[in-house]
């Protein structure tokens, strides 16, 4: 099939390549924009890998054609750092050893952060409840729930 | 997992997707929030030549309150019913019963109309739209129409909606004044379609007798199950949940399959309705 030129701001940078309309989000993110830090696990939609921001709003990257969004902000976890600096859920996350083979991490930062922004108190249970929309096959999540509590009081200032 | 290939549109107004829809006939599918279509695709159990994206069609994107009932079009995102205080107000079963689809992520994207068009028979919202009666429209190039939800769902994915029809809205009743209501649902993962669930409004009179009682069941036949030969029988009596349960599992017609064994799903069936029906009598307001 043919390619047809696809123009993405990602990050707030533009991307313009050629791709066939089938190219998944994900896939255009690694392979077209070289932005290899979102993650691709299942390519259903279950293993939360991929998760990105469409218009600052959590979604899966493989769930999602590349030519769709067009028009649309995407943002990925190499914009979560500022200037160097981890955000506060990252920084968490590195202090609880939430991660381990980090393979999960990405799309747990994506899912968490802009949770956390509508939820500045979660408790345990609402975080737990999150987590079941990101697979970690290393941790047990414990450190993960610690870490997402963590940032959260961190950034309400507690 | 890569999907085939097909060709892109994207039309910006309603009529020139259902032009796209009548043009393209069988080759096409309209693509709304992706969550299921686009793993189907990916798996290439669904293979269209042309997808016909819904996405920038923003006059399917609401929510509207009337009298008599919420208003919701078929482009609306899981996550704005969800949310939705006017939709709470009136209806609260539906963001109770909304938040268990899925994960946060996918309630973000997928959308009412997608759900009802595709009929799963495990999900949420073809479980609701039978419970609550509601009506679903349907739009083509030849106009409009609307459908009862308990004759949309016609099978295993497959609903009423004719070649070129688009599930453009829904419109849920309103629950009654002191109407109670009631959801439970097994999943072996949170976020995991239900093996079975059962949703449930329950209206009291005087002395607590039972003036109406509604109970649809999903993961007990090829698409959501309400069980008006049973619950009617109830009528005019106070409430004997478990003898109810018990009623309602002798009544539903099983087999076993790669998820589940029959007796299993029966003791489920059992369990969950009594447990939802218990729930919607204790919200209810006695007249």
């Amino acid at each position: 099939m043919a390619k047809v030129p696809i123009v993405l701001t990602i990050n707030g940078e533009r991307h313009e390549f050629l791709a066939e309309a089938r190219k998944l989000l994900s896939d255009a993110l690694r392979e077209d924009c070289h932005l290899t830090g979102t993650h691709i696990g299942c390519e259903h939609g279950v293993c939360g890998a991929c998760t990105v921001w469409i218009d600052g709003r959590p979604g899966r990257s493989c769930l999602t054609f590349a030519v769709q969004m067009q028009g649309h902000q995407v943002t990925t976890i190499e914009a979560i750092a500022q200037d160097g600096k981890l955000s506060a859920l990252q920084q968490a996350l590195h202090e609880e050893h939430g991660l381990q083979c980090g393979f999960c991490t990405p799309g747990i930062v994506m899912s968490c952060e802009a949770w956390l922004r509508d939820r500045p108190e979660p408790d345990e249970v609402a975080v737990r409840e999150l987590l079941s929309g990101n697979l970690c096959r290393c941790t047990g999540y414990q450190n993960i729930v610690s870490a997402v509590l963590k940032a959260a009081r961190q950034t309400r200032g507690a | 997992m890569k999907p085939a290939a097909f060709d892109y549109h994207r039309p910006q107004t309603l009529g020139e997707a259902l032009e796209l829809l009548a043009e393209l006939g069988d080759e096409a599918r309209p693509l709304a929030g992706g969550q299921s279509l686009v793993p189907m695709m990916n798996m290439r159990v669904a293979r269209p030549e042309h997808l016909v994206d819904l996405n920038d069609l923003a006059e399917l994107d609401f929510i509207g309150v009337t009298d008599r009932a919420v208003e919701i079009g078929a482009m609306t995102r899981h996550r704005a019913v969800e949310h939705s205080e006017p939709v709470t107000r009136s209806c609260p079963i539906l963001p109770v019963v909304v938040h268990t689809i899925g994960h946060d992520a996918i309630r973000e994207r997928g959308t009412l109309g997608g759900s009802l068009a595709l009929a799963d028979p495990s999900a949420q919202w073809p479980l609701l739209a039978v419970l609550l009666d509601a009506r679903i429209e349907l739009a083509s190039q030849s106009g409009r129409r609307s459908v009862a939800a308990g004759a949309f769902f016609t099978g295993v994915f497959a609903t009423a909606a004719e070649p070129g029809e688009l599930v453009v809205a829904a419109s849920f009743p309103k629950l009654a004044p002191g109407e109670g209501w009631g959801y439970r649902s097994f999943t072996r993962r949170l976020g995991d379609f239900a093996i079975v669930a059962a949703a449930a409004t329950v209206s009291l009179g005087p002395a607590g007798r039972i003036e109406t009682l509604r109970l649809t069941l999903s993961g007990v036949g090829d698409r959501p199950v309400r069980l008006d030969a049973v619950t009617d029988r109830f009528r005019g009596r106070a409430l004997d949940a478990a003898e109810l349960g018990r009623a309602v599992a002798a009544a539903v017609t099983l087999e076993d399959d790669a998820i589940a064994g029959a007796p299993f799903r029966r003791d489920l069936t059992e369990v969950l309705s009594t447990e939802a029906v218990n729930e919607a009598a204790q919200r209810a307001r006695v007249r």
